[in-house]
C-alpha cells in the first residue's frame, strides 16, 4: 500500500510469500518441537518487559507448545492458500493492494493471539484480528447494489427476492457484536488480575485450581462470553452470516477457517479455569449444542450459497464447542473438528467464490444447477469437501465428528443431551449441504440467459484441489498418523490433560453407525427432493408456513433489532424530547445528540469577540476566588 | 539623609552568580541574540540558514541540559530551582523547539511562492523557549512572572507573524486577553507577598504551615495565581482564547504553542500548587478539580461539532489540560501524580505536535487559499487524504489514535498513567469523568480518520499544486510519528526519568 | 483580618456618602425639573460647536512603536538610578552586569534601526 502503483500487481505475490514463508518457518518449529520428548514440548519466548505498573507486570512474551503450534500451523497453511487464491480472486480490484495488507495483519495479529503467553498479549492479537475483520467485512463499503432476480420472483412473498448489497452496516454489526464479547474478554482479565495477582498463564493456569468456585465460575463464563463474540455463538452470532458481504476469500479465512475458532482455542487454552466450574462447562455445552442445531435449521432456509455456508460454519462451531466442553475427553476431539472444519469449510467457501466468479457474482442457489459440467474442478473439488462435512466415512469430518459425539456419550449426563442433538444436527447439516450441492451442481440449467458460466484461473483452482486433498484425508492422517508425532490426542495431551479412559471399540462403531446412518438419510432426502424431476418449488409453496421461518433466519434478527433500534431509538427520542426542551426532530442518537446541542449552545458563547472572551476570564476569576475566600 | 541612601549603608545581600545552574537558559538566550543580529544585518539569508543556526542554539542548550542532569540544587538565593521537574520539562522543550524549528523552516510556501513568515520568528521561537525552560524553572513568584512574559511577549508576536488578516486577530486578542490574565496573576503574587512576606516559593511553602499568616489573603492570591496559570494552560472558563487563535496563527506557531506553552505552564503549575501551596491542598483542589472536569468535558463536547482540523485541535488541546489538571489535582498528596503529569506532556507535546504537522502538510497542498481566512484546514480538505497521500495519512492516523488514547500508542499510557494517580489521590470520580471524557472525544479524533481513510477526495486531485521540497517537513513528521508510536512500545524508560521528577525542590 | 479591612471602613463610608450626596441631588433635580426635550438640546456639548465624529477615532499605528521605545528606555533610566546609588558597595560587579543590561537594550535599539522604524516617512 505505501509503495503506491509500482508495486501493486505484486502486492498478491509478495503478501502470499511472506505468509507462505511464515508457515515454513512454522513448519521448521514444530518439527524442531517434535524432536523433544512430550513433557518438554512447551517452550516460552521471553520478549521485553512491555510494561509495569504497580503489581501488574506485562512482557511480550511467546508460547510455543503443541497447542499454539497446531494453530499456528492451521493458521498459515490455510492463509497461504487463501492469499494464493486471492491473487486470482481480487484481480480486478482496485484497491487489492489495500486488500492483502489487511489479510496480512490479519495473520500476523492471529499469531499474536495462538502464541501469546500472558492474558494482555492474547487480547492484543484478538482486538487486532477483531479489527481486520471490521476492515475486510466492510472492504467494499462503497459498493452499493441492489441485486434484481434474473429470474422474477419464484415464489410468492419470498424475503430475498432482491437484495441489498452494502458492506458497511454488516462491518457495523461484526462490530458490535464483538465489542459486546471483548467487554468479556476484558472484565475476564480483571478478574483475574485481581484473583491471581498475575496475566502469565502458567502462574494463572497454576492458581485456577484454587480458585474460589463462584470466582471460577464468573471468569469462565466472562470469557466465553468474549467467545460467543469471537466465535459466532448464541446469542452473538448473528453477525457471522452478515459478514459474508466481505470478499469471498476473507470469508473463508476469517469467517471460517482461522478467525471464528479462536473462541474454541480460547476455550482450550484456558481449560483449567473451565476445568474449575462445572457450571461454565455446562453453559458452553448447552450453547454449543444449541447453536449447532438453531445454525443448522437456519441453513436449511437460505437460498445465499454464502448464506447457507454461514450458517453452516455457525452451527459447526458449536461442535467445536461441545468437544472443548466436555474436559479432557473432548479436546482433542474439539481441537481436530477446528483442524478438519478449517479444510472443508475454506474449501467450501473458495469454491463459493470460485462459483460466484463464474458467475457474475451471484450467489443465489435458485439460480445456477447443472454447473457439474462448466466448472468441473470447482464441483469435485467441492463434492470432496461436502463429503467431509456430512461425514462420509475416512473423510476428515467423519474422524472429527465422529470423536466429538464419541466423547460426548462417554461423558454421560448432560453429554448425551449434546449427543443427541449433535446426531440429530448432523442430520440437518447432511441434508442442507446436499441440497447446496444439489441445486448449485446437479440437475437442470436454471441460469439466466446471457450467462457463461467458467472455470476459474488456475491460481484459483490449485488453492481448492489442495484443501479438497486435505478435507479428505486430513482426519485419517492426523488420527491413525503412529510416526514421530504420535496420535492427534498424543501430540495435545501436554497442554490439554489425557482422558481417564478410551472408549470401548464396539460402542464407538455403534455410536459412528447411527450418526453416519442419519447423514444419509439427510442426503438421500436431499437427493429427492433436489435432484430428481421434482418441483421443489411447488413444496415450498405448499409448506410456506414452515419454509418462512427458517428462511426469516427464525427472526432472531428481527428481535435483535427490535430491541436495540426501536427500543433504544424510542429511549433516544424520548430522552431527546425530555432533555432537550427544543426538541431535536427525529432524534434517534440520544447520546450524540445531546453532546451536539450542548456544544451548539457552548457554541454561540464562542463568539469571536474579545470582550466576552475577557468577561468570561473575570468570571471565571470571581468564581475561584470567591470560592477560595468565603467557603466555610 | 535621604532614606534612599539610608538604605545603602547597609551591606546588600548579593545572591551568588551560578552561572551553570541557568547555563540552557544563557545558551538560548545568546543563540536568540544572535540570530537576532543575522537578521538584522543579513536580510538574504535563507531560511534553511536561520533554521539551522537555531537548530545549532538549541543543540547547545541540550548539551548544556545534559552535562547539569545530575546538578539537584536551589540557585540565586532560591529565585530558580534545578530538580526533576526542570531537567524533564527543558529536555522535552527544547525537543519540541526543535520539531517546532523544522516545522518553521518549511513555512507554508508552495513551489515558487515566497513566505509569507518573516525572519524573526527563529529569534523570537528562542526567546520563547527561554522564557519557557526559565518558567519551569522559576522558584520564586517574580522569576516566574518574567518568564511568563518573556514567552507571553514572544509569542503574541509570533502568532501576528504573517500578514493574513485571520493571523493578525488571533495576535491581537492572544495579547489582550495574555495581558488580562498576567494582570490577574500579577495581582495574585502581590497578595501571596502580603500575605507570606515573600514571594519565594520555599519561603511561602513554609509560611503556609505557620497560623498566624493572613488565610484569607493567601487563598485570594492562590486564586488569582490559579487564573493566571489556568489561562496560559487554556482551562475552561479561561480557554475562550485558544479556538480563535490555534485556528489563525499560522500552523507551526500554533504547534509550538499548543506543545511547549503547556509543558512549561504545568511544569510550573506543578511546582507552584504541588509543591509550594501543597500545604493547601484541602483549600485549592476542588478549585482544580472543578476546572478539571469542565475543562475535559467541554473541550471534548465542543470539539464534537468542530468542521476545522485546527479548531478541533484546539479544543482537544483543551481536553488534554483538563486530563493534566487531574494530574496536578493528584500530585499535591500522591508524588505520581507529578511524574504522570510530567510524562503526560511529553507524550502529548509530539503527538499534537505530530498532528498541526499533518495538518500544515496538507495546507500546502491545495490551491492558495484566502488570506482573509487563513491556512486551509477544513476537515473537506482531508477527504480522500489516505488515497493521495497514504503516508500523510498513515502519520495522522497514528497521531489521531494517540490522541484518543489506544494502546499500545504513547497517548494511552500518559492516560494510564495519569488516571492511576488520580485514583490514588482518591479523586476516582474525577477519573470516571475523565474517562467519559475520552470516550467522547475518541468520536472526533477517529470521525478524522474517517474523513481520511472512507470518503471520496472531492475535487480534481490533480489540480493539487505540488508542496515544495524541504525535508524539514518530513523530518520533523517522521520523528514525531516515530516517538508517539516508540513511547507506546517501551513507556518504561520514561516513565522511570519521570519518576526522578517527583520530588519537588520548592 | 479584620483590623485588616476595618482600616478601609472610613473610606468605605466617604464612597457610600459621596455616591449618595450625588444621587440625591440628581433625583431631585430630576423630579423637580420639567422635561421638554428638543434635538437641539440632546446633542452633546461641544463649546457651540456642531458635534463631529464617532467617539472611536483611529490613531497613526507609527505611534505606537515610538511610545514602545520610549517606554523602554525610560523603564531603563528608572533602573538606572537606584543601581548609580548602590553602585560603590557592590563595586565592579555591578558595572559589568550594567553593561550587558545596556547592551542587550541596545541591541534592541540596533534592530529597531536596522529594520527602519525610526526613519520617519
Amino acid at each position: 500500500m505505501l509503495f503506491g502503483q509500482r508495486l501493486r500487481a505484486l502486492a498478491g505475490w509478495i503478501a502470499t510469500l511472506a505468509v507462505a514463508a511464515a508457515f515454513v518457518v512454522a513448519l521448521a518449529a514444530f518439527f524442531e518441537l517434535l524432536s523433544h520428548p512430550g513433557e518438554e514440548r512447551t517452550q516460552i519466548l521471553r520478549g521485553y518487559e512491555w510494561f509495569t505498573s504497580g503489581d501488574l507486570r506485562v512482557a511480550f512474551d511467546l508460547r510455543w507448545d503443541p497447542l499454539s503450534a497446531l494453530m499456528a500451523l492451521v493458521v498459515t497453511g490455510v492463509s497461504s492458500l487463501i492469499h494464493l487464491y486471492s491473487i486470482g480472486y481480487m484481480e480486478h480490484d482496485e484497491r487489492r493492494e489495500t486488500f492483502f495488507s489487511w489479510l496480512n495483519l490479519f495473520v500476523a495479529s492471529m499469531l499474536v493471539l495462538v502464541l501469546a503467553q500472558n492474558f494482555l498479549v492474547m487480547f492484543l492479537g484478538w482486538e487486532g484480528v477483531g479489527l481486520c475483520s471490521y476492515l475486510l467485512v466492510g472492504f467494499w463499503f462503497n459498493r452499493r447494489l441492489l441485486v434484481v432476480n434474473p429470474l422474477g420472483r419464484l415464489v410468492e412473498g419470498e424475503p430475498d427476492d432482491t437484495r441489498e448489497v452494502w458492506a458497511p452496516p454488516a462491518a457495523k454489526k461484526a462490530f458490535l457484536a464483538n465489542r459486546i464479547g471483548d467487554v468479556g474478554f476484558l472484565l475476564a482479565m480483571f478478574l483475574i488480575f485481581a484473583t491471581t495477582g498475575s496475566l502469565d498463564f502458567d502462574v494463572v493456569f497454576g492458581e485456577a485450581g484454587a480458585l474460589a468456585a463462584g470466582t471460577a465460575t464468573a471468569i469462565a463464563l466472562l470469557l466465553f462470553l468474549a467467545c460467543t463474540g469471537k466465535s459466532a455463538q448464541f446469542p452473538l452470532y448473528v453477525w457471522l452470516p452478515d459478514a459474508m458481504a466481505g470478499p469471498t476469500p476473507v470469508s473463508a479465512l476469517i469467517h471460517a477457517a482461522t478467525m471464528v475458532t479462536a473462541g474454541v482455542f480460547l476455550v482450550a487454552r484456558t481449560h483449567t479455569i473451565f476445568e474449575a466450574s462445572g457450571t461454565a462447562q455446562t453453559v458452553v455445552l448447552l450453547v454449543g449444542a444449541g447453536t449447532a442445531l438453531l445454525a443448522a435449521l437456519i441453513a436449511i432456509g437460505q437460498d445465499d450459497i454464502k448464506k447457507i455456508l454461514a450458517y453452516s460454519t455457525v452451527s459447526q462451531l458449536g461442535y467445536m464447542f461441545i468437544g472443548v466442553a466436555l474436559g479432557p475427553i473432548g479436546y482433542a476431539a474439539g481441537m481436530l473438528h477446528l483442524v478438519t472444519h478449517a479444510f472443508f469449510k475454506a474449501q467450501l467457501f473458495l469454491g463459493a467464490g470460485s462459483v460466484m466468479h463464474g458467475n457474475d457474482d451471484d450467489t443465489d442457489i435458485k439460480h445456477f444447477g447443472g454447473l457439474r459440467s462448466a466448472m468441473p474442478i470447482t464441483f469435485w473439488t467441492t463434492m470432496a469437501a461436502w463429503a467431509a462435512i456430512v461425514g462420509v466415512p475416512f473423510t476428515s469430518g467423519f474422524y472429527s465428528k465422529d470423536q466429538v459425539l464419541a466423547a460426548a456419550f462417554e461423558h454421560g449426563g448432560i453429554g448425551l443431551l449434546a449427543w443427541a442433538i449433535g446426531v440429530f444436527t448432523a442430520g440437518l447439516t447432511a441434508f442442507y449441504m446436499s441440497r447446496y450441492v444439489f441445486l448449485t451442481f446437479f440437475g437442470e440449467r436454471r441460469w439466466p440467459e446471457g450467462r457463461h458460466p467458467h472455470e476459474s484461473p488456475p491460481v484459483m483452482t490449485v488453492p481448492l484441489i489442495v484443501l479438497a486433498v486435505l478435507a479428505l484425508v486430513a482426519g485419517f492422517a492426523l488420527t491413525t498418523f503412529t510416526g514421530e508425532g504420535g496420535r492427534f490426542q498424543a501430540f495435545l495431551e501436554p497442554v490439554l490433560g489425557a482422558p481417564e479412559e478410551h472408549e470401548s471399540l464396539a460402542a464407538a462403531a455403534g455410536l459412528s453407525a447411527a450418526a453416519t446412518g442419519l447423514a444419509a438419510v439427510g442426503a438421500i432426502v436431499a437427493w429427492l427432493l433436489y435432484v430428481r424431476p421434482f418441483d421443489w418449488l411447488a413444496l415450498r409453496r405448499r409448506w410456506a408456513g414452515a419454509w418462512r421461518p427458517l428462511a426469516e433466519k427464525l427472526y432472531v434478527d428481527q428481535v435483535y433489532e427490535f430491541f436495540t433500534v426501536n427500543l433504544g431509538g424510542a429511549l433516544a427520542a424520548f430522552l431527546a424530547r425530555n432533555v432537550d426542551q427544543r426538541g431535536i426532530d427525529g432524534a434517534v442518537n440520544g447520546v450524540a445528540e445531546l453532546v451536539g446541542s450542548s456544544a451548539r449552545s457552548g457554541r454561540r458563547l464562542q463568539s469571536g469577540l474579545v470582550r466576552s472572551y475577557a468577561l468570561g476570564v473575570l468570571g471565571g476569576a470571581v468564581l475561584i476566588v470567591a470560592f477560595l475566600v468565603f467557603r466555610p | 539623609m535621604h532614606p534612599l541612601a539610608q538604605a545603602t549603608t547597609q551591606p546588600l545581600p548579593l545572591p551568588e552568580v551560578d552561572w551553570r545552574a541557568i547555563a540552557p537558559e544563557l545558551a538560548l538566550a545568546v543563540a536568540g541574540v544572535v540570530l537576532l543580529l543575522v537578521v538584522a544585518f543579513w536580510p538574504r539569508a535563507g531560511r534553511g540558514v536561520l533554521a539551522g543556526l537555531t537548530l545549532a542554539g538549541l543543540a547547545a542548550a541540550a548539551a548544556l541540559t545534559v552535562w547539569n542532569w545530575d546538578l539537584e540544587r536551589v540557585a540565586f538565593e532560591g529565585a530558580v530551582s534545578l530538580d526533576g521537574i526542570t531537567r524533564y520539562a527543558r529536555a522535552v522543550l527544547l525537543a519540541v523547539g526543535a520539531l517546532a524549528t523544522l516545522m518553521v523552516a518549511q513555512g507554508d510556501s508552495r513551489e515558487g511562492e515566497p513566505d509569507d513568515s518573516p525572519p524573526e520568528v527563529f529569534p523570537l521561537l528562542l526567546f520563547a523557549l527561554l522564557g519557557m525552560v526559565l518558567l519551569a524553572a522559576a522558584s520564586d513568584l517574580l522569576v516566574v512572572f518574567i518568564a511568563l512574559e518573556i514567552l507571553s511577549l514572544s509569542l503574541y508576536v509570533m502568532a501576528g507573524e504573517t500578514r493574513r488578516l485571520a493571523a493578525q486577530e488571533a495576535a491581537m486578542k492572544y495579547f489582550l486577553l495574555g495581558a488580562f490574565s498576567s494582570a490577574f496573576l500579577l495581582y495574585g503574587i502581590a497578595l501571596c507577598y502580603g500575605a507570606t512576606g515573600s514571594t519565594n516559593l520555599l519561603e511561602i511553602a513554609d509560611a503556609t504551615g505557620d497560623p498566624t499568616a493572613d488565610g484569607t489573603l493567601l487563598l485570594a492570591g492562590v486564586g488569582l495565581l490559579a487564573v493566571g496559570f489556568l489561562f496560559k494552560v487554556s482551562a475552561v472558563p479561561f480557554h475562550m482564547w485558544t479556538p480563535d487563535v490555534y485556528q489563525g496563527t499560522p500552523t507551526p506557531v500554533a504547534a509550538f504553542m499548543a506543545a511547549a506553552t503547556k509543558v512549561a505552564g504545568f511544569a510550573v503549575f506543578l511546582r507552584v500548587f504541588a509543591g509550594a501551596l501543597g500545604g493547601l491542598v484541602v483549600s485549592w483542589r476542588p478549585v482544580i478539580a472543578g476546572a478539571a472536569v469542565l475543562t475535559m468535558l467541554v473541550g471534548a463536547a465542543l470539539a464534537v461539532v468542530q468542521t476545522d482540523l485546527k479548531r478541533m485541535l484546539a479544543y482537544s488541546s483543551i481536553s488534554h489540560a483538563g486530563y493534566l489538571l487531574v494530574g496536578v489535582a493528584a500530585a499535591a498528596t500522591v508524588p505520581a501524580g507529578v511524574s504522570a503529569s510530567m510524562f503526560y506532556l511529553l507524550t502529548y507535546a509530539f503527538m499534537v505536535m505530530g498532528a498541526f504537522m499533518v495538518v500544515q502538510y496538507v495546507s500546502r497542498l491545495g490551491p492558495p487559499d484566502d488570506d482573509a481566512i487563513g491556512e486551509r484546514s477544513s476537515l473537506e480538505d482531508y477527504r480522500g487524504l489516505a488515497r493521495r497521500h497514504p503516508w500523510a495519512a498513515g502519520l495522522l492516523a497514528v497521531f489521531m489514535l494517540a490522541l484518543t488514547g489506544i494502546p499500545p500508542l504513547s497517548g494511552f499510557w500518559a492516560k494510564y498513567y495519569v488516571f492511576l494517580a488520580g485514583i490514588e489521590a482518591g479523586l476516582t470520580w474525577l477519573v470516571v469523568v475523565a474517562v467519559i471524557s475520552s470516550v467522547i472525544s475518541a468520536f472526533f479524533y477517529l470521525r478524522v480518520l474517517v474523513v481520511a481513510y472512507l470518503q471520496e477526495p472531492v475535487g480534481d486531485p490533480g489540480a493539487e499544486t505540488a508542496p515544495g521540497r524541504t525535508p524539514a517537513l518530513g523530518v520533523a513528521l517522521g520523528l514525531a510519528g516515530l516517538l508517539t508510536v516508540a513511547i507506546g512500545l517501551a513507556p518504561e524508560a520514561l516513565i522511570a526519568a519521570a519518576r526522578s521528577a517527583e520530588r519537588i525542590l520548592g | 483580618m479584620t483590623t485588616y479591612f476595618q482600616a478601609y471602613g472610613t473610606f468605605a463610608a466617604l464612597l457610600v456618602l459621596s455616591i449618595a450626596f450625588v444621587a440625591v441631588a440628581f433625583g431631585a433635580n430630576r423630579l423637580l425639573r420639567p422635561n421638554r426635550p428638543t434635538p437641539g438640546k440632546l446633542t452633546t456639548y461641544e463649546s457651540g460647536m456642531d458635534p463631529v465624529g464617532t467617539t472611536w477615532s483611529q490613531t497613526q499605528i507609527r505611534y505606537y512603536v515610538f511610545a514602545f521605545l520610549f517606554v523602554i528606555f525610560d523603564v531603563e533610566s528608572v533602573f538606572l538610578f537606584p543601581w548609580a546609588l548602590v553602585f560603590a558597595d557592590i563595586g565592579v560587579a555591578a558595572f559589568w552586569e550594567m553593561v550587558v543590561f545596556i547592551g542587550v537594550l541596545a541591541i534592541g535599539l540596533l534592530y529597531a534601526f536596522k529594520k527602519g522604524v525610526l526613519r520617519w516617512a
